[in-house]
């Protein structure tokens, strides 16, 4: 059914349709309304059964997640920004012990500085927790992920966060098609889990394991990771028939065929790259974009096939890795092809939309025509202001105690 | 078994003939049919209060629910001594998550099992009292206050000991622990610190908080099983003496514990929505030197001086005690 709604609301009818059995619910903003949506759905009587509990944490939220999982209810929670490193100790344990739980992370920075804005800091620095990550760049997009999410998860018994970028997609009212119970019931089969807590057949979870079986254990979870690459294709394919739009995939090319410059993103912003590059090739700029969905597992194969003819590739991300530059963009570089290798492919990192700053297409114009006369540097911040921060620089080099660095940021501004 | 009016009789222990109870208040331990449910073979210490204390606590929940059981666990000497890969001595359905979330973990299993309509089917949380007081502190309060279907059990120690006995805020004063050494003008632990979590799970005002010692097993027991008429939080704190971390024998650990009740420290009573129902009153009072001193953590109040001024302060806490909850006198 068409309908004009919020992005958090639109996930929540999603998740809903997927009848979780238990949600907890921790505030933290962009991902409030959602779990705000699903509370009233549940208090109402419309999902049961299905409990739904305010934790008082997100450490809590995913350890109540966890033993509801755990004893094989269907389980959801979401979560942002610090709340998502709050939980970072149960992340990894939900993955260690392969329980098929499926969050939503609104994309909120990390502070210090607080800052309630989307980017990608916070789900970039969990990638490598074992969860999958898919990226959503629209509303649409990011209730089909659920739909899909809970189906990837449970089949492999593997945690998986949905990602969506905070505000520009959780707080946006779009046309999103929401569909019906049917088509839910249809794709996504009742949960079966591979390990429960039953008194019928008792099971430890959780032992201690040793150097004689840890490197195994953490094996299987990477090659379990490894089949997803396998299987979420095939799964889109079916997306698409019961559903009747494309959903999900691993990764998403945008005239790619001839362009000699590649723009690779994750996340809304992708509409943006997009029409950006549109109206670059309209004035016959050889350049393309590829999306990418699935972050982790890395679609290895897929970036490295897409970015095969490429003369540069420019990766364009809302995250940083302090002391390195990109991160998106050092996965991308392992995905080079030899030949791309020897060839001197560049890799440009542009960081961009830090702390929720508007990326405008004359800002990507700019820094993609920059790339393509090769004369964009090695890694570039989107938008910065160099003078402000030699200001900055400069004042720490002459004042010993110059005081919190936000504030003379703000002090030092013209 | 026909009915006999139960003769007690001095053991030298104050225990209480098993064989002379009726079947149905005898001790799950004395019967055949007990399920054995944190089973032998396990790698815990010699005279380990905390095994001692989990098999009684967790054999007597089994019977009170009738085998519908589920554990989780936090991370600590219990965890680690139970469940050693590949193997593990827990015949009931038992997760370990971490040190921190027991109490959440329990929370979701009983939500779990309330969507699935398999109520009957009750749960326990368990940790030591670094796992409760301190780490899992966060999650235990939440738990208790959204009033959660579950039985917390907290094994206490009163310090770290699976990472090598260091302070929590269970560790009583002057203790000493391998951080809070016994040196400088207060050695070991400092007075006037420390959580009290019975009183704290009483303020939440959840249905049921009771205290045990590995002393009185079939009182530990009977809490267990009172624990489980309760729906909703409810809270068991048993004293569990650590041979390694108290510096005893390893044959004095009920010994430990029947001290610690005898000399008001540790007081030993039952809560119902918070307010205090039953204690259990001392029988012979004894000073707290008869505690301190078979203890090689306390050594330093005794040798190379006798630290009267600490001894008394500690004399002076049990006494608070007893006034405070009634634990000398006459029946309750």
């Amino acid at each position: 059914m068409l309908k004009q709604t919020e992005g958090s609301h639109a996930v929540a009818e999603a998740v809903a349709l997927c009848r979780p059995e238990v949600i907890c619910a921790y505030p933290i903003s962009p991902q409030t309304h959602i779990v705000e949506a699903l509370g009233e759905i549940v208090k109402s009587g419309a999902l049961a059964p299905c409990e739904f509990i305010n934790v008082e944490s997100e450490f809590a939220a995913m350890s109540v997640a966890i033993g509801a999982s755990a004893a094989g209810a269907r389980t959801y929670t979401a979560t942002a920004s610090q709340g998502l490193l709050f939980m970072a100790e149960a992340l990894f344990n939900a993955s260690g012990l392969g329980l098929p739980i499926v969050m939503t992370v609104a994309n909120r920075a990390i502070g210090a500085p607080i800052n309630i804005w989307n980017d990608h800091n916070d789900s970039m620095s969990q990638r490598d927790c074992g969860w999958i990550q898919l990226f959503a760049e629209t509303n649409q997009e990011a209730l089909d992920l659920h739909i899909q999410a809970f189906r990837l998860a449970e089949e492999l018994s593997l945690p998986v966060m949905v990602c969506m970028d905070g505000f520009i997609l959780t707080h946006a009212y779009e046309r999103v098609d929401v569909p019906s119970q049917s088509q839910v019931d249809g794709y996504l089969p009742k949960f079966d889990p591979r390990q429960v807590l039953d008194p019928r057949e008792p099971v430890s979870i959780g032992a201690m394991v040793g150097p004689e079986a840890f490197t195994e254990v953490r094996y299987l979870a990477h090659a379990k990771q490894m089949q997803v690459l396998e299987l979420i294709p095939g799964w889109a394919a079916e997306f698409r028939r019961a559903f009747g739009r494309d959903a999900g995939g691993l990764v998403h090319p945008y005239a790619i065929e001839d362009a000699e410059t590649v723009v690779v993103a994750l996340g809304s912003v992708l509409g943006t790259v997009k029409d950006t590059v549109d109206e670059m090739r309209a004035r016959g700029a050889r350049i393309g974009v590829l999306g990418v969905t699935c972050f982790r597992p890395w679609p290895h194969a897929a970036v490295r096939s897409m970015l095969g003819g490429a003369k540069r590739v420019v990766v364009l991300e809302k995250s940083l890795a302090v002391g390195l530059g990109g991160i998106v963009s050092t996965n991308v570089r392992t995905s080079l092809s030899d030949e791309a290798h020897q060839r001197g492919t560049p890799v440009h990192t542009v960081i961009a939309g830090l702390g929720g700053r508007a990326i405008t297409k004359a800002s990507l114009e700019r820094a993609f025509a920059a790339a393509m006369r090769d004369e964009l540097d090695p890694t570039t911040f989107l938008d910065l202001d160099a003078p402000l921060v030699e200001r900055v620089l400069l004042r720490e080099r002459e004042v010993r105690r110059s005081g919190p660095i936000a504030e003379n940021v703000l002090k030092l501004r013209r | 078994m026909a009915f006999q009016p139960i003769k007690y009789y001095q053991t030298g222990t104050f225990t209480v003939g098993n064989r002379l109870l009726p079947p149905e208040t005898r001790s799950v331990q004395a019967d055949l049919r007990r399920t054995n449910s944190l089973n032998s073979g396990h790698r815990a210490c010699q005279g380990c209060g905390e095994a001692l204390g989990a098999r009684y606590a967790i054999d007597a929940a089994m019977r009170a629910t009738s085998n519908q059981l589920v554990a989780a666990n936090a991370t600590g000497c219990l965890e680690v001594f139970s469940t050693p890969y590949p193997e593990t001595s827990w015949q009931i359905p038992w997760i370990h998550s971490l040190f921190g979330n027991a109490a959440a973990v329990a929370t979701g299993i009983a939500a779990a099992l309330k969507a699935k309509g398999r109520e009957e089917v009750r749960v326990i949380a368990q940790g030591g009292d670094g796992g409760t007081t301190d780490i899992g502190f966060g999650c235990l309060s939440g738990m208790f206050e959204r009033n959660d279907d579950v039985l917390y059990i907290c094994y206490d120690n009163e310090a770290y000991m699976n990472t090598g006995v260091q302070r929590s805020s269970a560790t009583p004063p002057a203790a000493r622990t391998a951080t809070t050494m016994a040196v400088g003008k207060e050695p070991g632990n400092l007075f006037g610190q420390g959580k009290n979590l019975p009183l704290i799970a009483m303020a939440h005002g959840i249905p049921y908080v009771a205290t045990a010692t590995v002393a009185e097993l079939h009182d530990l027991e009977a809490k267990v099983k009172r624990a489980m008429e309760f729906r909703g939080a409810r809270y068991l704190h048993i004293l569990v003496p650590c041979p390694l971390g108290w510096g005893h024998a390893s044959d004095a650990t009920i010994r430990m514990a029947r001290l610690a009740k005898e000399t008001g420290l540790f007081p030993v009573f039952e809560a119902e929505n918070g307010e205090v129902t039953q204690v259990s009153r001392i029988r012979r009072r004894v000073p707290v030197e008869d505690y301190l001193k078979p203890q090689r953590r306390f050594a330093h109040l005794f040798s190379p001086a006798v630290r009267k001024d600490l001894i008394a302060r500690i004399q002076d806490g049990a006494d608070r005690n007893i006034a405070k909850y009634g634990l000398m006198g006459g029946p309750a």
